[in-house]
């Protein structure tokens, strides 16, 4: 079937068009978004499978040849970070069952969750650098929906700053595509890598290169654009933080490596250097407000900041080793900031504080919170059986191959402090005396419990399973090295 | 003809910033107005200005205009309406909430709620 790639995308966007007119009902809302979600990463776990089996899968709308048409692409990397994205929805949602609230499920916070994972499964699937912009919006809208959704003060204040941020990002990109187009004249991404490596990257598009990393660092909260980050994320409500922590920003990553691997590869001294820099100052501008503050989910929200970092050092490496530990890194920090995100949801919800210092005493009450806690933030960390470890293993290994020595040493101190930001949540909150407490009912907080604790297992063996994952990794790898198999694959399969 | 057009979508721009960069809510919105009218104008003037009739097939027509950016541009337009929309109504829920359109007095942390 040619057009298997995209049901994982077109499930959640009927879904969500469905229950716009379900919106009084909560009960069948919830299943049925629970249902979509199970149906479409199904869907989207037998396309990687597909992938990895057969090659890159591609399909162009209307049967155009392909510069002409929109083309939508597989590849290893894509296929592997939406069949995460739905795994991820379905747990943050049946985790907002119980902490959403009733009043924001009446008014289309389902339909919400299911536009933006249409718009970030549609990002990473796409082939075309227009349709990625569009795709973004869709995203964006959806993001500008969940974060206002409830209309608190907080809300209100924070979403006004994170909304002009991304029209101002937006409108950098239709200015980027629009300087791209007047200098290859085509907007198909394969094509693209075709005339840019024809003229071999003249000066005006390595300053296109800065461009677009200025656009997606701007989503991705790479270091002088991460301003917007803490402020806005704190705003949202915890299911929705969850939601934002684990999948937005990577898609502005996911952006960065796709066009710093697919398009300007031709002038790597330059560009990539600079890549290599921000990514350090990220993680230590992370580091820094990671340790700095007391509020739970700010500590988390830097951490996302960090992990942006480590990702696009692997990415700046520009080799196989480099990237592999990029892509197994991404991955796990999809995972492990969803799960983190939920679990310190809970420590707020069971104390009814985001506020260190008045926290203490959860592990007598609450030990399985704790010790899954604890498990977590080594996950986090990258302590070896974990999730975390092989990731950065990799991008460090191909920092020293690339010869970057100090900056991969930087790299692993960074964790150390990582580690401490975390660990000083478990200290305040799990130790010490009898803190600050709600009463939550026993079987609302098992309700928020399990599919946390689930997500948890999944990045344990995601870890240790990481034996599995390999192959896929490798697939992708490949393709985010030598773009010429991208650009073959999709070439070959519109005409 | 691209000369002037690169002039003036660099003169919106240049004024969509110093509106962004104020103090009242409405002047950061008529900002995001003006950089979306500079980006499309820029669109369109990067396709190139050449041709002579419009990208409508008819009797006799041999050199048309670029019909792509035409297209892209119609996209984002549509897009940045929708979104102005809502920024809008946003701003006129901040306003009714917060007693207050002065982004500098739009600060605090969760404790002050």
């Amino acid at each position: 079937m040619i057009n298997f790639l995209l049901i994982p995308i077109l499930i959640p966007f009927f879904t969500g068009m469905v229950l716009i007119f379900l919106h009084k009902n909560v009960r069948l809302q919830r299943i049925l978004s629970l249902l979509a979600l199970f149906c479409a990463a199904f869907m989207a776990f037998l396309v990687m499978v597909k992938v990895k089996n057969e090659g890159i899968q591609s399909v162009t709308f209307g049967d155009w040849p392909v510069p002409y048409g929109i083309t939508m692409v597989a590849d290893g990397m894509s296929s592997l970070l939406v069949f995460t994205t739905f795994v991820l929805g379905f747990f943050i949602v049946w985790y907002g069952f119980e902490s959403i609230g009733r009043g924001r499920e009446q008014f289309f916070y389902y339909p919400g969750i299911m536009f933006i994972l249409t718009g970030v499964t549609g990002a990473f699937t796409t082939g075309d650098i227009f349709n990625l912009f569009v795709f973004f919006e869709v995203l964006l809208m959806s993001s500008y929906l969940l974060i206002v959704l409830g209309g608190e003060k907080g809300q209100l204040r924070e979403s006004i700053k994170y909304i002009l941020v991304n029209v101002i990002s937006s409108a950098l990109f239709v200015i980027s595509v629009a300087y791209l187009y007047s200098v290859v004249g085509t907007l198909s991404m394969a094509d693209i890598s075709v005339k840019i490596a024809e003229i071999n990257q003249p000066g005006i598009i390595t300053t296109i290169a800065v461009l677009f990393l200025l656009v997606f660092g701007l989503k991705a909260a790479i270091f002088p654009l991460y301003f917007w980050l803490p402020s806005s994320y704190g705003a949202a409500p915890i299911p929705v933080l969850a939601l934002f922590g684990a999948l937005l920003t990577k898609v502005g990553v996911y952006a960065i490596m796709r066009t710093y691997t697919l398009f300007f590869v031709h002038d790597v001294s330059y560009t990539h250097k600079l890549l290599l820099i921000l990514a350090v100052l990220t993680i230590l501008a992370g580091c820094i407000g990671a340790l700095a503050t007391f509020n739970v989910k700010q500590i988390i929200i830097y951490n996302i900041v960090i992990a942006v970092g480590v990702i696009l050092f692997g990415v700046a490496q520009m080799n196989e080793t480099g990237l592999e530990g990029a892509l197994f890194y991404l991955v796990h920090d999809m995972i492990i900031k969803a799960v983190l995100f939920m679990l310190v949801g809970l420590v707020i919800y069971v104390t009814g504080t985001a506020d260190l210092r008045n926290m203490g005493g959860l592990m007598k009450t609450y030990p399985a919170l704790g010790w899954f806690y604890l498990i977590a933030a080594f996950g986090l960390a990258g302590i070896p059986p974990l999730s975390g470890f092989v990731g950065k293993l990799l991008i460090v290994q191909g920092g020293f191959e690339a010869g970057n020595i100090w900056s991969s040493i930087f790299l692993l101190a960074s964790s150390l402090i990582v580690l401490l930001s975390v660990i000083r949540i478990f200290i305040y909150a799990f130790w010490g005396e009898e803190g600050k407490r709600i009463t939550i009912e026993k079987h609302r907080y098992n309700r928020m419990f399990f599919p946390t604790a689930v997500l948890v297992v999944i990045s344990v063996a995601y870890g240790i399973g990481s034996e599995w994952v390999v192959p896929f990794m490798d697939n992708a790898a490949k393709i985010l090295v030598d773009p010429s198999i991208y650009v073959d694959a999709v070439m070959k399969g519109g005409k | 003809m691209e000369i002037v057009m690169a002039f003036v979508c660099g003169f919106l721009f240049m004024a969509a910033i110093y509106l962004i960069l104020s103090r009242s809510l409405l002047r950061i919105i008529i900002g995001t107005g003006l950089l979306s009218h500079g980006a499309h104008l820029l669109i369109l003037t990067m396709g190139g200005l050449g041709g002579e009739s419009p990208p409508v097939l008819g009797e006799g027509v041999t050199d048309y205009a670029d019909p792509l950016p035409q297209a892209l541009i119609l996209t984002a337009i549509v897009i940045s309406f929708g979104v102005t929309a809502f920024f809008l109504v946003l701003a006129y829920r901040a306003y009714q909430e917060l007693g207050t359109d002065d982004t500098t007095k739009m600060k605090g942390s969760e404790e002050d709620d």
